[in-house]
């Protein structure tokens, strides 16, 4: 089907908020009314994101499907993607039915309000990955802090105030940062536009302190050691679909930041810093997987193992090479797969009991042997066991980190170890033993909505362990741009005579 | 004597209407029948309210008139001058004026005091508030500043049997007087020194060689510019404006916090910019600090608040700082960034104020923010406004505080403050925690009681506000280019 002059990404961005539109005219008694719309929004958003797909030309390395609309004067309204942040509108738009179906039974009060934060959080989050102008970019951003915010606090647990409020300051806190080092690139380059920005060349002093302003707020959103502390209590207090979402799609926005940002537009402050990073990274992917190894809280131990696994991403990312970045970047989608069903299938068991402490379960697989096959297979996927697309990105990461320094590569293995620790440690705890708690008796197997949520994930995350190509494919020729353009940055500076 | 002659009177003629339609109104309703007493023997044809909707008719027609004017006018001796940046700023002095009239009718008859002399005084501190933003000269710099005041200070005790509301009117006289009386100190040490009052020939003194030594015009401009400072409410000159603030009625607390600031920045800009350019080193330091000062002070000081009007007090302090970051960097994109400030500053102000104004029960008015708890399930569109408005004032896209914010930060980078603009959106981090602890009470917290029905008027301010902030980024142009336009009358 041919979609060329159509402003699809538009359509995508927006439908959502015109479904959320269409609810808040729906009565608040008509719940199922309510959820339907939503369900269907979301499927028909995710539909027409597979058009981007169908119609995506992996051959070429700039933007495609781009609009522009004037707006703010210099300030554009452009839309754009490419390999890099294409196949994150997709999975933006595959998670959100998704979570919609988790919060069916989930979410009984307020439904109305919850169905339109979480559109208006999908258009924003789809924004995000569209956006070809700072300001923008920056409007989806953190216009996404609003309806997050609302979600953890008036649906979450019992800690969810306190949840909520680090959630909301601490990312706001790197944003604005980075919001003031926006505009002195816009005083500097004159402009907002993203795709100028990329072939401009800021001077070395300046890279360096936009390459922080920029870092503070990714490294926020990443999260990365040792600014990671809103993840853990952001997850356990929200709702499934929310910690869903979170370690889904709000946690690839900084790396994708990083992709589209800090690489290619500061390249030589990237090189001067990556030490940093790689030295956050290994703090990351050791200290928090140690961390999760004792956590009695099932939503906070795969919290904890989300910050390792980001770790492998920052670091795939700062090798500045084709396979690190690609392995980043397949590290990113299949995180969002993984952890977001790891995330589902612990609300399985919570919609049950309603606790997650792990201590409350044990044999399991007796009530619940579907369940227990499901997730087996996230467990494997989420310590990166080969078949599964876990494996996949981390071993591009380490392979890339390898060639970069040895050490590092060395110590980012160990995390594969204690990641194998913690998830079977986990799954054995849950699912194996005994079943001799009198409250577990009475456990049903998923029901055929649950089991309608995890198939897709199940599938995808084999299906891309085996064959990881359809996403290689498209990021190929867009991240071997960014990497020429890194070392021809990285060439120009050596040659440049020290003043 | 031949200047008189020549006089142009068309560059002051909404000014002139609009006093004369002050007095006029004043006159039909002192000899219009009825007791002198507001509430006459016939309460219910609604006397206050009828005074009140001939005020908002005085001033819509101001406002057309304004609308009608083109270019560069001076008038009296260029002590008036009437520029695109005056037209901006009085335009939202108007409408602050008008929005806060139509917002006194539903309270100020609960509270018995729907005078007729409410609007004829809004109207009076409307046209003094105009004469400042046309300011040309000291002289009329400090008449347009008194006759606003000295209106000011009678609104704030209006509801007399209230103590709080009396103490308010008392403090802020005394303060008042005591800071006009700095500024007015000021004013001779500049005539004594540079032989004028007028901006212009200010201007010509403040450049000349040795003035940045010349200690007499520094005196002066300090003096001048801590008479302002207090007028705007910066720090460290802000005591009143929490006390003056509660104690006031809320819709006249309202017209404080949107009109008066407007109108007393927009004097400060002009008075520096134009009397006192050559000094700009001198003054921006002083201006960097009220600023830094009233942001810092706005952000942690309104996080102990319990009482919704002092927090917007704290809040009102909290955005002079920031509006004052525009002027700071002393540019046309600084003016401009001011202007975006001030318009989207004044809706969101009078959005909130509304809807503090629907917190009632049938008892009365509440004040408490606790009072607003669960108020997301009792009325959702209230607290879907409310929280609107205040992640807008807290400045989070894609609302439209984030472009007001946006505009003077990029001129703040533009000019290289970097100091001040870090502070500056590190402040508005700390500011976004108790506007978040609102949003908090109104949609986690256990609903209390709901409020009583709203007054229309109310509603309609409210729902304006908030379509505004909501929407602003649709469409967001128009505003910044009428802002960029303004911003041009004034240069450095």
């Amino acid at each position: 089907m041919n979609i060329s002059g159509a402003p699809i990404l538009s359509v995508v961005t927006f439908l959502p908020i015109a479904g959320a539109i269409f609810i808040a005219f729906l009565s608040r008694e008509a719940v199922q009314n309510i959820r339907y719309t939503a369900l269907w929004t979301t499927i028909i958003t995710f539909l027409i994101s597979l058009l981007i797909w169908i119609n995506f030309d992996p051959t070429t390395a700039g933007f495609q499907f781009v609009e522009e609309r004037s707006w703010l004067g210099p300030i554009k309204y452009k839309m754009g993607v490419d390999g890099i942040s294409m196949l994150f509108v997709i999975l933006t738009a595959f998670l959100m039915p998704l979570c919609i179906l988790a919060s069916w039974e989930a979410i009984e009060d307020r439904v109305k309000e919850y169905m339109i934060a979480f559109l208006v959080l999908e258009a924003l989050m789809i924004g995000v990955f569209c956006a070809l102008d700072l300001v923008l970019f920056y409007l989806f951003f953190e216009g996404g802090l609003i309806p997050m915010f609302l979600i953890i606090g008036v649906w979450g647990g019992p800690r969810r105030v306190y949840a909520s409020f680090k959630f909301f300051l601490y990312t706001f806190l790197g944003s604005v940062l980075m919001l003031l080092a926006m505009m002195a690139m816009y005083w500097h380059a004159g402009t907002t536009d993203i795709p100028t920005l990329l072939q401009t060349k800021f001077p070395p002093d300046m890279q360096f302190w936009l390459w922080l302003a920029f870092f503070a707020s990714f490294a926020v959103k990443m999260p990365m050691w040792p600014v990671h502390t809103w993840l853990p209590d952001a997850h356990v207090e929200a709702p499934t679909a929310g910690s869903v979402i979170l370690a889904g799609i709000l946690l690839k926005m900084g790396g994708y930041g990083f992709l589209r940002f800090s690489l290619p537009m500061f390249p030589d402050a990237s090189a001067e810093l990556a030490p940093l990073v790689f030295g956050l990274s290994l703090v990351a992917i050791v200290a928090t997987s140690l961390i999760a190894l004792v956590q009695e809280d099932m939503k906070k131990l795969i919290a904890y193992s989300s910050v390792a696994h980001m770790g492998f991403v920052t670091m795939g990312i700062f090798t500045f090479t084709q396979q690190g970045i690609d392995g980043a970047i397949f590290q990113m989608l299949s995180h969002g797969l993984i952890s977001s069903a790891l995330f589902l299938c612990v609300g399985v068991v919570y919609d049950r009991l309603h606790t997650r402490e792990i201590s409350a379960y044990g044999g399991l697989v007796e009530r619940m042997p579907i369940y227990a096959v499901v997730f087996m297979v996230f467990t494997m996927g989420n310590v990166g066991l080969p078949g599964t697309s876990g494996f996949v990105g981390e071993f591009l990461t380490l392979l890339s980190a390898f060639k970069a320094n040895t050490y590092v590569a060395f110590i980012a293995t160990s995390g594969v170890i204690l990641s194998a620790a913690y998830a079977l440690y986990l799954y054995r705890r849950v699912i194996f033993g005994v079943l001799d708690k009198p409250s577990l008796k009475a456990m049903a197997d998923m029901t055929p909505r649950e089991i309608a949520i995890m198939t897709p994930l199940v599938v995808l995350t084999i299906l891309f362990g085996f064959y990881p190509a359809p996403i290689l494919d498209v990021t190929a020729v867009s991240v071997k741009a960014l990497v020429t353009s890194l070392e021809a940055a990285g060439q120009a500076a050596a040659v440049t005579p020290v003043p | 004597m031949t200047d008189l002659v020549s006089l142009s009177y068309s560059a002051a003629l909404p000014e002139i209407v609009l006093a004369v339609g002050a007095m006029g109104l004043l006159m039909i309703e002192a000899f219009g029948g009825g007791s002198a007493n507001g509430r006459s023997g016939n309460s219910d044809s609604n006397r206050g309210e009828r005074a009140g909707w001939l005020a908002i008719f005085i001033l819509v027609g101001t406002g057309a008139l304004l609308l009608a004017q083109t270019g560069t006018e001076r008038a009296f001796n260029d002590a008036f001058i009437s520029d695109p940046f005056a037209r901006f700023v009085k335009l939202l002095v108007l409408a602050g004026s008008a929005f806060a009239i139509l917002l006194s009718f539903d309270d100020l008859r609960r509270a018995k005091v729907d005078r007729y002399e409410v609007p004829v005084l809004i109207l009076l501190a409307t046209v003094g508030m105009m004469m400042m933003i046309s300011a040309g000269d000291l002289l009329a710099l400090y008449l347009g500043l008194e006759l606003q005041s000295l209106a000011l200070y009678v609104l704030a005790a209006v509801r007399r049997d209230d103590v709080r509301s009396s103490e308010a009117g008392m403090k802020y006289f005394v303060l008042g007087a005591l800071s006009s009386g700095m500024l007015l100190y000021g004013a001779s040490l500049l005539y004594g020194f540079a032989g004028t009052t007028s901006f212009a020939g200010l201007e010509a003194a403040a450049s000349a060689p040795g003035a940045a030594t010349n200690l007499g015009l520094i005196a002066g401009l300090v003096f001048l510019l801590v008479g302002l400072a207090f007028k705007i409410s910066a720090v460290p000159f802000h005591m009143w404006t929490p006390d003056v603030y509660e104690g006031a009625p809320t819709p006249i607390t309202a017209f404080f916090a949107a009109a008066p600031k407007l109108a007393a920045l927009a004097l400060l800009a002009r008075v520096l910019f134009d009397g006192f350019g050559g000094l700009f080193i001198q003054w921006q330091k002083i201006v960097i600090f009220l600023s830094i000062a009233s942001m810092l002070l706005g952000a942690f000081a309104a996080i102990g608040q319990t009482n919704i009007k002092r927090l917007m007090a704290y809040s009102s302090i909290g955005h002079v700082g920031f509006a004052l970051v525009g002027l700071a960097a002393g540019s046309e994109a600084g003016i401009e960034g001011l202007l975006i400030y001030l318009a989207i500053y004044l809706v969101t102000t009078l959005g909130s104020f509304a809807c503090i104004l629907a917190m009632r029960r049938d008892e009365g008015p509440v004040e408490d923010i606790y009072e607003l708890a669960g108020l997301a399930e009792n009325n959702l569109p209230m607290a879907f406004i409310l929280a609107m408005l205040f992640f807008s004032l807290a400045g989070v896209p894609p609302l439209a505080g984030f472009f007001a914010k946006f505009y003077v930060f990029a001129a703040a980078v533009k000019s290289e403050l970097y100091g001040l603009a870090i502070i500056g959106v590190l402040s508005s981090v700390v500011g976004a925690f108790y506007y978040l602890r609102i949003v908090k009470v109104m949609f986690f917290d256990e609903p209390k009681p709901r409020f009583s029905a709203t007054a229309p008027y109310v509603k309609f301010v409210m729902i304006t506000a908030g379509l505004f902030v909501v929407l602003y980024a649709v469409y967001p142009s128009p505003l910044i280019d009428a802002a960029a336009a303004a911003a041009k009358s004034l240069q450095l």
